[in-house]
Order: C-alpha cells, then sequence, then structure tokens
C-alpha cells in the first residue's frame, strides 16, 4: 500500500504539471497594437472553473461594445481587433495570460479580471510593461495603481452606502460571510468598522474556500450567531451552494436577510430567484434601471446572446470600459498608453452609460457613479429599493470617511 | 509519540458540547442552555454524518475500482460530473415533454438515469483504454487523468462554462424542524440513500456470486483465473459498478449546489483520502475512512474557518498513515506484492 500511497501523490504531482500544460493555447494572432487598419486589444476572463459562472457575462458585454464601436466606424478610423485568453479562476494562470498578451501580443490595452485576487496577480505586470488594464468590477479599494482604470465600484459606491441602508433600516446585529480571498477580506474590515462606529455589532465573520461545497458548518455558525443581517461577500459557485443549502433548512429572506455585494442578475438566474426572493444586494446598475441608453444596452445584449440572457452591473461596467478607453484613445489622438494616460489624468473622460454617466476621475481613475439598493423578485430581476440622487464620487481610500480613518484600513497584500 | 485515537472525532464532539458557548438570552434558566447546546450538538452530528456519506458516495466506487484493479481512476471525479449533467438533463426533459404536476417525478427517473450512463461509460471506458492498462499503475493514472480532462472540456463545449442549476424535487425541498434543529430533506435522502447503496453493495460483495468472483480476484488474481473466472468480464463489470456509484454521486450533489464541468473535482480530493485512510479492499475501511474525514471536518470547522479546517483534516491524515501506511483495514493475504 506504500507503494500505491506513492502512486496516489506522483498522480496528484503529474496531475498539476498536465494542468499547467494544457493552459498554453490561445489563439494566435498577435500583430502590433495600432498598425495597419485594425488595433488589437486583449479581453483576459475566466471562462473555465469557478469564477466561470461571472465572467462570461462580463466578457460578452466587452464583445459588443467592441462589435458597436465597430459598426459605427472603429476608433481613431481603425476596428478593434480582440485576443481573448482565458485565466481559468486562478491568478497564476492570470499572470501568465496577462504577460504574453502585453508581452508577446503587444495589445493597445487589455479588458479583464473579475476577482482582487486575479487583478493583484497582473497588477505589477501591466505596470512594469507600462500597459492599461481596464477593470470592471466593484472591489474592496484601497488600491490605485496609474496602470488600471477601475470601472466598478469603489467601496464608497457599493459597500458603505449599502451599510448605511442596513443601519438605517434597523439591522443591528451583522453576520460577515465572504469567500477567502482579498476582497471579503478587506470590505470585511470596512465593514466591521462601520458597523461598530455605528454602534451596531458583528456577530460572527467568517470565510469558505472558494471551491467549498458544504455549507453546513458555516450555516450552524450562523445559527449560533442568530444576526439580524448577513452580509455576503462570497464569489462564484459558492453563492449556489450557500443559499441552496439555506434554503433547504427553510430559511428566506424574513428569517435571515442577506445582503450581497457579488451577486447580480446573472448569478440570481444560476441560484434561482424561488431561493434569492426578497433578499438585497448592492450595485450601481441593474437590467430594470430605467434610462434610454439602458433599454437600447439590455436589447442589443439579449439580440447577441440570446433572449434568456440578462445584464448586470460587472457586464454593464465593463461595457462602459470599453467605451470609455475608445473616449480616452480619442481625446489622446493616439494609441499610445503614455498619451491615453495623459489624456485620462486630464479628467472629463465620460461615457452616457445605462446606469447613467459616468465620468472617469483623473486623479484616482475611478469612475464616478450612482448607487442603487436592490431586492431580487420572483421574476429573477432586481428592483431598486433606494438610490443616490446623483452620482457618488469615488473615495477608493475612504479617506473622507472618520470612522474609516479612524480604524486605519490598511490594503492585505 | 502515542497512537492516533480512532474515536478522536466523538472526542471531538463531546468537546463541543461541553465547551461551546451558547448565546443565550441573559438569565434563562440553566435548562435552556443544556437544550441548545444538545440541539447543537445534534445538528452537528447531523451534519457530520451528511457530510461523510457524501464523501462516502463519492469515494465507494473508486474503493471498488482501486481494490480491484489496482487502478487509481482519475477521472472517477468526472463520473460525478456526468452523472449530475444526466440528472439535469432528466429535469430539463420533463419540463419540456410533461406537465408540472409530474415535475417531482423527474428526480425518480434521474437516478436509474444517472446510474446506467455512468455505468455504460465507465464499461465503455475499461473496455478500450483501461484494460490495456492493467498492471502499468502509472500509465493507467496518466491516461484516467487525460480522460478526465476530455471529460472537463467535452462538458464545457456541451453545457457551456457557466455553471447548471437542478431544483430540488418537492418532496425534497426544505427540512423538518425537530426541536430547534433543522434536517433538511435533501440531506436525510442522501443519508438514506448512502445506506441503501451500502446494503446493495454489501450484499453484491459478500452475499452474491459475483461478489465472491470479485474478491476472488481482488485477493488473487491468478489463483482465480485457475479456478476458471473470467476475471475480463468480473473487471469491465466491477469498472462499471465503481462508475455507476459516481454517477449516483453525482445525482445526490447536484441537490446541494451548482453543477459545472469541475464540479467533480471539488469531491474526488476528500474520496481519495477517504480511500487511502480507509485501506483498500474492505467496505468497512471506505465507510470509516469517509466517517473520520466528514466528521473531522464538521468538528474542526465548527472552532475555526473552514480553510483551517482543512488542514486540521489533512494533518490528521498525516499523522494516522505515519502510524498505518496501509489504512485502516487491509485484507490478509499470502500475495508477495503486498
Amino acid at each position: 500500500m506504500k507503494k500505491v500511497f506513492a502512486v496516489v501523490l506522483a498522480g496528484g504531482l503529474s496531475l498539476a504539471i498536465l494542468l499547467g500544460l494544457t493552459g498554453c493555447g490561445g489563439s494566435g494572432d498577435g500583430g502590433s497594437a495600432g498598425g495597419g487598419d485594425s488595433v488589437t486589444v486583449g479581453l483576459l476572463h475566466s471562462l473555465t472553473g469557478p469564477m466561470a459562472i461571472s465572467e462570461k457575462s462580463v466578457r460578452d458585454a466587452e464583445v459588443l461594445a467592441i462589435e458597436e464601436i465597430n459598426a459605427a466606424g472603429g476608433v481613431l478610423g481603425k476596428q478593434i481587433k480582440y485576443i481573448e485568453e482565458d485565466g481559468a479562476s486562478e491568478p497564476a494562470t492570470f499572470a501568465t495570460k496577462a504577460e504574453k498578451l502585453v508581452g508577446q501580443n503587444k495589445v493597445a490595452t487589455v479588458f479583464g479580471c473579475w476577482t482582487s485576487s486575479s487583478r493583484k496577480a497582473v497588477k505589477s505586470i501591466f505596470e512594469e510593461y507600462g500597459s492599461l488594464l481596464w477593470y470592471p468590477v466593484q472591489y474592496e479599494g484601497m488600491e490605485q495603481s496609474p496602470n488600471i482604470i477601475y470601472t466598478g465600484a469603489a467601496p464608497n459606491q457599493q459597500i458603505v452606502p449599502a451599510i448605511e441602508y442596513l443601519i438605517e433600516q434597523g439591522y443591528k446585529k451583522f453576520f460577515l460571510l465572504g469567500s477567502d480571498y482579498v476582497f471579503p477580506r478587506t470590505a470585511n474590515m470596512i465593514i466591521k468598522a462601520q458597523v461598530a462606529a455605528a454602534g451596531s455589532e458583528t456577530v460572527g465573520e467568517e470565510y469558505a474556500a472558494m471551491d467549498q461545497t458544504d455549507f453546513a458548518a458555516i450555516i450552524a455558525k450562523i445559527e449560533a450567531a442568530k444576526p439580524d443581517v448577513i452580509v455576503n461577500t462570497l464569489n462564484g459557485t459558492g453563492n449556489v451552494s450557500f443559499f441552496k443549502q439555506m434554503s433547504e433548512k427553510n430559511y428566506d429572506a424574513s428569517k435571515y436577510m442577506t445582503m450581497s455585494f457579488s451577486i447580480a442578475e446573472e448569478e440570481v438566474a444560476a441560484i434561482g430567484a424561488n431561493i434569492l426572493k426578497d433578499h438585497l444586494v448592492s450595485w450601481n446598475y441593474y437590467q430594470t434601471t430605467d434610462t434610454a441608453e439602458n433599454t437600447k444596452f439590455v436589447a442589443a445584449y439579449k439580440a447577441k446572446f440570446g433572449a434568456g440572457r440578462v445584464t448586470s452591473d460587472p457586464a454593464e461596467a465593463a461595457y462602459d470600459g470599453v467605451y470609455l478607453w475608445k473616449a480616452a484613445v480619442e481625446k489622446a489622438g493616439s494609441f499610445d498608453v503614455d498619451k491615453v494616460l495623459t489624456a485620462i489624468k486630464s479628467g472629463g473622460i465620460s461615457f452616457q452609460a445605462p446606469e447613467g454617466k459616468v465620468v472617469i476621475n483623473g486623479e484616482n481613475q475611478h469612475l464616478s457613479k450612482p448607487v442603487r439598493i436592490g431586492k431580487v423578485g420572483s421574476d429573477g430581476l432586481i428592483n431598486e429599493v433606494f438610490a443616490t440622487p446623483s452620482p457618488v464620487a469615488p473615495d477608493p481610500y475612504l479617506t473622507t470617511y472618520d470612522w474609516a480613518v479612524a480604524a486605519n484600513i490598511k490594503p492585505l497584500e | 509519540m502515542r497512537r492516533f485515537r480512532e474515536d478522536t472525532p466523538l472526542l471531538l464532539a463531546v468537546y463541543l458540547v461541553k465547551n461551546t458557548p451558547a448565546r443565550r438570552p441573559n438569565g434563562a434558566p440553566a435548562w435552556s442552555r443544556v437544550l441548545i447546546d444538545l440541539a447543537q450538538f445534534f445538528n452537528t452530528v447531523f451534519n457530520g454524518l451528511s457530510l461523510s456519506s457524501i464523501i462516502l458516495l463519492t469515494s465507494l466506487g473508486l474503493a471498488i475500482t482501486f481494490g480491484q484493479m489496482r487502478v487509481i481512476n482519475m477521472a472517477h471525479g468526472e463520473f460525478v460530473m456526468i452523472g449530475a449533467y444526466v440528472t439535469y438533463l432528466t429535469q430539463k426533459l420533463f419540463l419540456a415533454v410533461f406537465p408540472e404536476s409530474l415535475f417531482s417525478v423527474y428526480y425518480i427517473v434521474a437516478v436509474p438515469a444517472a446510474f446506467a450512463a455512468t455505468f455504460l461509460l465507465g464499461s465503455l471506458l475499461e473496455l478500450t483504454v483501461i484494460s490495456r492498462l492493467y498492471g502499468r499503475e502509472i500509465d493507467s493514472l496518466l491516461a484516467t487523468c487525460g480522460i478526465s480532462l476530455i471529460f472537463q472540456q467535452a462538458a464545457r463545449h456541451i453545457f457551456g462554462a457557466q455553471g447548471v442549476n437542478v431544483t430540488s424535487p418537492k418532496f425534497l425541498s426544505g427540512g423538518i424542524t425537530v426541536g430547534g434543529c433543522t434536517f433538511s430533506y435533501n440531506r436525510l435522502f442522501i443519508i438514506l440513500f448512502v445506506a441503501l447503496i451500502l446494503f446493495a453493495m454489501w450484499f453484491l460483495l459478500y452475499r452474491s456470486n459475483f461478489g465472491r468472483q470479485m474478491r476472488a480476484v481482488t485477493q488473487n488474481r491468478p489463483m482465480a483465473k485457475c479456478v476458471g473466472i473470467n476475471s475480463r468480464k468480473v473487471d469491465n463489470f466491477t469498472f462499471g459498478i465503481g462508475s455507476g456509484l459516481a454517477g449516483l454521486a453525482g445525482c445526490s450533489v447536484a441537490l446541494l449546489g451548482s453543477i459545472d464541468a469541475s464540479v467533480g473535482q471539488s469531491y474526488i480530493v476528500n474520496s481519495f483520502m477517504a480511500v487511502v485512510l480507509g485501506g483498500v479492499g474492505k467496505l468497512l475501511g471506505t465507510v470509516l475512512g469517509s466517517s473520520v474525514i466528514g466528521f473531522s471536518g464538521i468538528a474542526a470547522e465548527t472552532f475555526v474557518s473552514s480553510s483551517i479546517a482543512k488542514a486540521i483534516v489533512l494533518l490528521i491524515i498525516i499523522l494516522f498513515l505515519q502510524k498505518k501506511p496501509q489504512g485502516l483495514f487491509t485484507i490478509r493475504s499470502r500475495a508477495l506484492d503486498e
């Protein structure tokens, strides 16, 4: 048996090597950015693994924006081509693929990533090569790379207003549940400081591994802690397991209310509207958001990817990213990254987005955007229950909040 | 060093009851604290039982093919995935063809369908690939690993990279609350289902003529051949059964989470650990191996975060295998290769 055990170990090792080897495919058309009558950009998302459930829609929205821009005449008269790479839900794979896109393919810019661990894995590569990444997802803040434009919400545009809303609604005991990586851990650091400053109580804090399938022990801890509300920062398939296993214990929104930061329309469709009905989420955009631009965006998205598909906040932010890049390139009059960054720094790069007008803040390279708290309906769509009257300026380091300054929240690296 | 105690999970559970700080309203009478503790204790035991039964279900087939043929089937998790997708397809078929009132019946159809599909696929795989690699452990390991990747990619191609979801049939949704403790029907069903399968396997292995042949081949292949057992046929059927059991496991895990191409991978590690811990060739070993991993996992997670809990379970296994590298149970035989 000792021999067999050794074989099992050898097997594991060879599996790891095999998996590493298979990650080398990808499309091959290189070509330098901006040469000829086309410009090449890179798309870098997880098309496989636990994050694929979420990242597929973001990738689709980027493709839609690229095709729309091409149909309207391109950028500076050039058609956009894209090279797509699969980050496979692994930060290490993201780093390898990012290096390929910017080093080997020499793309003009990259639209990519979802999880903060994948963004942190590629950040230094973009800084080293002097390239540009458009990151489309709300995140924990505490970051400001000169080579990344953050088109999703900073914490003061999603997390902080959501917790404010919960406190106003009279929720007192908070249970924090998240996936075990940098976004949930930083988000919870912020939430704990905010909850304490408001005189409320954090009664529990738990993290699940990304591929965790059994939440029985965590649910038992929630039962023991008896919270009023669960603040959920789980990402990917963990959400499906968690909510399914809550519902099999007969727990719905009236028993344990949840406020989720990574559940948008796509995830509601995957988990099931009957299970998520009446639970709260916080984003800047919903498919139901009532603007003329959104009506057009939703129709185009469904026409291209199928009537059954739904749009979501990250997809919308990714769509905005492509148009904002176009606006910045046009202002700079060049695809050169340094010139594009200078144009962005000068401020005023904006786009009339489906969520409303978004503007890139030249100083911190985040967007000003409206905040919307939503409630999941039985049809799987999310309906707005609260919205800020005007766009909120980005504050990634929470320097304008006394409690955050007092708590001295530091980025996790 | 002291020997690892086989009753550690129980000790942990007792420790849990004694030391879990119960959050209770101020001034509540002492008996209410006892009740809360008891409810928590039963909850933990139930969760442990549930996790153990899921691990057992995914590792039974592995234990059988591993014990019988010395084939480390890296593609076992993919059979779990295929079983889960068959469940999903059956659900889709029912939604499309039958009236809504018959919807819940889909699961009853999905169980034999998942078994049949994975049994046939496993049997085919044995015939075309595995049978050519007997006695070449590393080769068969690499081959099954390749097959696992092919299956995963095929599933992505057919069903897309996004996870799909199975709705629990009506009779399995929700749970029953007894004295402050909710037992979900899904999990009760899985526990019963595993008990039933275990009984069927026991009957097949230890009470049927075929089982006798299987055990004969496991213990001494050349001798079994000498007395006229068709070991090729036995191997093929055994591999089919092992794969079929994985399919049944897929049917159950479909109820608990989302199904995607890599769903098998999240269960397979625990299954390999259960088989290695339990020792090869004995049902009881696999049952105990799964229980140790399931209960210690849940118990550890009650005290620490789930990432640390995983590390603790691995540590327990490593320490145990230091003392007993052959696992909990071994079949004594006169073969020289042990």
